[in-house]
C-alpha cells in the first residue's frame, strides 16, 4: 500500500462541487504536485487531507490506517505537517520559538509538569530548543533564530514555516503552494530547500500553480480541473498532455 | 538563567517586606488588612491574567468561581452538623472519628461541629474543578463576542443562586466563617492579633501562584497556548488539542480564584453575594485589560494598585463605574495595556545608554 492513499474524494460546497471523486497515491520518498488552475480544488483538497475540512464521501487512508473525520491535531500526531498558502506563523513569537510549537507532538510536559518546572520537562524542553535551532541551521535561517517571526521577509517566513512543519518529523509534509508571493529567486531558494527535505527522507505533497516549481523538482504531478483529475503522470508527460495545455493555454475558438 | 527567574520574585518579596516594616514604623498598620484582600484578588488576577492573555480567551465569569469557592468554604465551615450526629447519622460519625470535622463554640457558648477547614478547602476546589470543566467544555467552543456572553450568562447564574438560596444566607451571605488554620500556629482569619501573620500568608499564596503560572507561561504548555492566541488553526495543524489546553487553562484560572474565594472568606469571616456580581467579573477583567493582557507582572501590579486603591474607598461610590471608564479607555487608546513590555524596553533601552 502506498504512503497516503486518497480514494475518490469528494467535497461539496453547497450546489459546488469543490472535489469530484479524485483518486491518487502518494508513495514514499516522493516529491508529488498538485496542480491545477485557480479554483481547481487544490487548496480544498488539501484541507480535506489535514482535516481542516470534512469530506463530504470517500476516504483518506495514511499508512494504511483512515484519518478521515479526525481533527487537525490528531492527524498532526500522526506524521502528517503542513504549512499554508498564506503563511501562519505565531506573531510575538521568535522564529525558534515558532519552530518549538511544531515539537509539541513529539513532547510531552503537561500544565503540572509545567508549573512545578520539573526536572524531565525542564531536560525535554532543552532538547526541543536543541532540535528547533538544528532545523532552521538546515533551512538556512539560523541567523534569525531570535528574530521576531512575523518581521522577517516573506521567502524567510516560509522557510521558518517549513522548519517548523519540519519539527514534528512527520513521515510526510504537506507544501500549500509554497512558492505563492515568492520572487523568482526566492522560488528558486524554496525549490531547493524543498528538494533538500526530501533527501531527508520526508515525502512531500505539494499544491502549486507555478508550473516551473513543480516541473523541475516533483517526481510525479496530478492535474486537477474544476475538482476533477485529469491526468496523473511524471512532469515530461504532463507538460506533453494535450488536457492539461489546453486548461493551461486555453482552447483556440473556431 | 535561573536566578534572572528567580531574581524579580525576591525583589518583590523584599518590597512586601518593607511595606509591612514601613506600616509598622508609621503606625499605618490598619493598611495590612486591605493589602492582605488585595493579594487575594491579585491571586484571581493573574489567574485570569493565564486566560485573556496567554491563551486568548475571555471569561466574564470569574467573579463566580470566586464565590464558589468562597460560599463551598463557608458553608461548610459553618454549617452545624451537631444535630445529625445526635441522630446517630454514621457517616457524620465516621467523619468525626477520623478528625475531618472542627468542633467550636459558637458567639453564645453552645458547642457547634461542622467540617474542618481543610477538608472544606479539597471540596470547595473539586466543586470548582467539576463545575469549570461542565462550563468550560460547551462554552470555550464559542469565540470572541459569544464566548464573552456565555460566559457573563454563568456569572450571573451564580450570583442570581448565592442570592435566592437560603443555606447561602440570601443578601447577607454567610458570616462568623471560621478561621483556616493551615499550620498549628498559623491561621487565616481576621483576628486583629493575626494581621501581620496574614498578610504575609497572602502574599505568599500570591508570590507562590504566580511563580507557578510563570512556570507555565514558560514551558511547552505556555507556548503553545500563545500558539492557539496568535493562530487556533495554525497551533491546531502543529498538533497542538487547541480545546483541551483551553479548557484546562480555564480550569487552572478557576482553581486560582477559588483559592482566592477561599482564603478571603476565611480571612474576611464571611462572604456576601455581591462577590459574585457582574461587576466583579469586569472589574478583574479590566484590570487583566489595563496591565497589558499577556503580562502576569503587569496584572499583578495593576491588581496590587487598584484594588488597594479600591478597598481604601478612594474611588467613592463611583467604584465600579471608575474600572467599566478604566476598561474603555484602556481599549480605545492602549489596548496593549499601560504595563506592555515595550515601555519597560524604553525604559531599559534609556537606562543603558546613560
Amino acid at each position: 500500500m502506498s504512503l497516503l492513499d486518497i480514494k475518490d474524494v469528494k467535497k461539496q460546497f453547497g450546489g459546488l462541487q469543490a472535489v469530484s471523486e479524485v483518486s491518487f497515491a502518494v508513495e514514499k520518498g516522493m516529491i508529488k504536485a498538485v496542480i491545477g488552475p485557480n479554483g481547481a480544488g487544490k487548496t480544498t483538497l488539501f484541507n480535506l487531507i489535514s482535516g481542516n475540512l470534512p469530506l463530504t464521501s470517500g476516504a483518506i487512508f495514511f499508512e494504511d490506517k483512515p484519518i478521515h473525520g479526525l481533527q487537525p491535531y490528531q492527524i498532526a500526531q500522526r506524521g502528517i505537517s503542513r504549512t499554508f498558502q498564506n503563511i501562519k506563523l505565531f506573531p510575538g513569537m521568535t522564529a525558534v520559538e515558532n519552530v518549538m510549537i511544531g515539537r509539541h507532538t513529539r513532547s510531552r510536559a503537561g500544565f503540572l509538569a509545567g508549573m512545578f518546572h520539573l526536572p524531565a520537562a525542564r531536560r525535554e524542553e532543552r532538547e526541543i530548543r536543541e532540535k528547533s535551532l538544528a532545523l532552521l541551521e538546515l533551512l538556512e535561517i539560523s541567523q534569525f533564530a531570535d528574530v521576531e517571526a512575523t518581521s522577517l521577509a516573506f521567502g524567510q517566513q516560509r522557510a521558518v514555516e517549513f522548519a517548523r512543519a519540519l519539527a514534528s518529523e512527520p513521515t510526510i509534509l504537506l507544501l500549500d503552494e509554497p512558492a505563492a508571493g515568492l520572487n523568482i529567486y526566492e522560488t528558486a531558494e524554496i525549490a531547493r530547500l524543498i528538494t533538500k527535505i526530501r533527501d531527508q527522507g520526508i515525502t512531500v505533497l505539494l499544491v502549486e500553480h507555478d508550473m516551473s516549481l513543480v516541473m523541475d523538482i516533483s517526481d510525479e504531478i496530478v492535474v486537477l480541473s474544476f475538482g476533477q483529475k485529469i491526468a496523473e503522470d511524471v512532469p515530461g508527460a504532463i507538460q506533453q498532455n494535450q488536457e492539461v495545455i489546453q486548461i493551461y493555454l486555453g482552447t483556440a475558438d473556431a | 538563567m535561573k536566578a534572572r527567574k528567580f531574581f524579580p520574585i525576591l525583589l518583590l518579596l523584599l518590597v512586601l517586606i518593607v511595606v509591612q516594616q514601613l506600616t509598622r514604623l508609621t503606625g499605618t498598620a490598619y493598611y495590612l488588612t486591605q493589602m492582605t484582600m488585595t493579594a487575594y484578588y491579585a491571586l484571581l488576577v493573574i489567574g485570569l491574567c493565564l486566560v485573556m492573555g496567554y491563551a486568548g480567551q475571555i471569561s466574564l465569569g470569574h467573579a463566580g468561581f470566586f464565590a464558589i469557592g468562597g460560599y463551598t468554604s463557608a458553608v461548610l465551615t459553618t454549617f452545624d452538623l451537631t444535630p445529625l450526629l445526635d441522630k446517630g447519622n454514621s457517616a457524620i460519625g465516621f467523619l468525626t472519628t477520623n478528625g475531618l470535622l472542627a468542633e467550636r463554640q459558637s458567639l453564645y457558648g453552645e458547642s457547634l461541629l461542622s467540617v474542618n477547614p481543610w477538608l472544606a478547602c479539597v471540596a470547595a476546589l473539586l466543586l470548582t474543578i467539576i463545575i469549570a470543566f461542565c462550563i468550560g467544555i460547551p462554552v470555550l467552543k464559542l469565540k470572541g463576542h459569544y464566548l464573552a456572553m456565555a460566559t457573563l450568562g454563568f456569572g450571573i447564574i451564580i450570583y442570581r443562586v448565592a442570592l435566592a438560596t437560603e443555606i447561602f444566607g440570601g443578601a447577607d451571605g454567610i458570616s462568623a466563617v471560621p478561621g483556616f488554620p493551615l499550620l498549628p500556629g498559623i491561621v487565616v482569619s481576621g483576628d486583629f492579633s493575626n494581621r501581620v501573620q496574614n498578610y504575609y500568608i497572602a502574599c505568599c499564596l500570591l508570590l507562590l501562584g504566580f511563580l507557578l503560572l510563570q512556570n507555565l507561561i514558560d514551558s511547552r504548555v505556555g507556548r503553545a497556548l500563545r500558539a492557539i492566541h496568535g493562530s487556533e488553526e495554525a497551533a491546531n495543524a502543529m498538533g497542538v488539542n487547541t480545546a483541551r489546553y483551553k479548557l484546562y487553562t480555564f480550569v487552572v484560572s478557576a482553581v486560582f480564584a477559588a483559592l482566592a474565594g477561599i482564603f478571603l472568606t476565611h480571612y474576611n469571616g464571611g462572604i456576601g453575594p455581591s462577590e459574585a456580581g457582574i461587576m466583579k467579573s469586569v472589574r478583574y477583567v479590566a484590570i487583566v485589560a489595563i496591565g497589558g493582557m499577556a503580562n502576569l507582572w503587569g496584572a499583578l501590579t495593576m491588581a496590587a494598585v487598584l484594588n488597594f486603591l479600591s478597598l481604601r474607598g478612594m474611588f467613592g461610590s463611583y467604584d465600579d463605574a471608575v474600572f467599566g471608564v478604566i476598561l474603555i479607555i484602556i481599549m480605545l487608546f492602549a489596548p496593549q495595556g499601560l504595563l506592555r513590555r515595550q515601555v519597560w524596553q524604553f525604559f531599559k533601552k534609556s537606562g543603558s545608554d546613560n
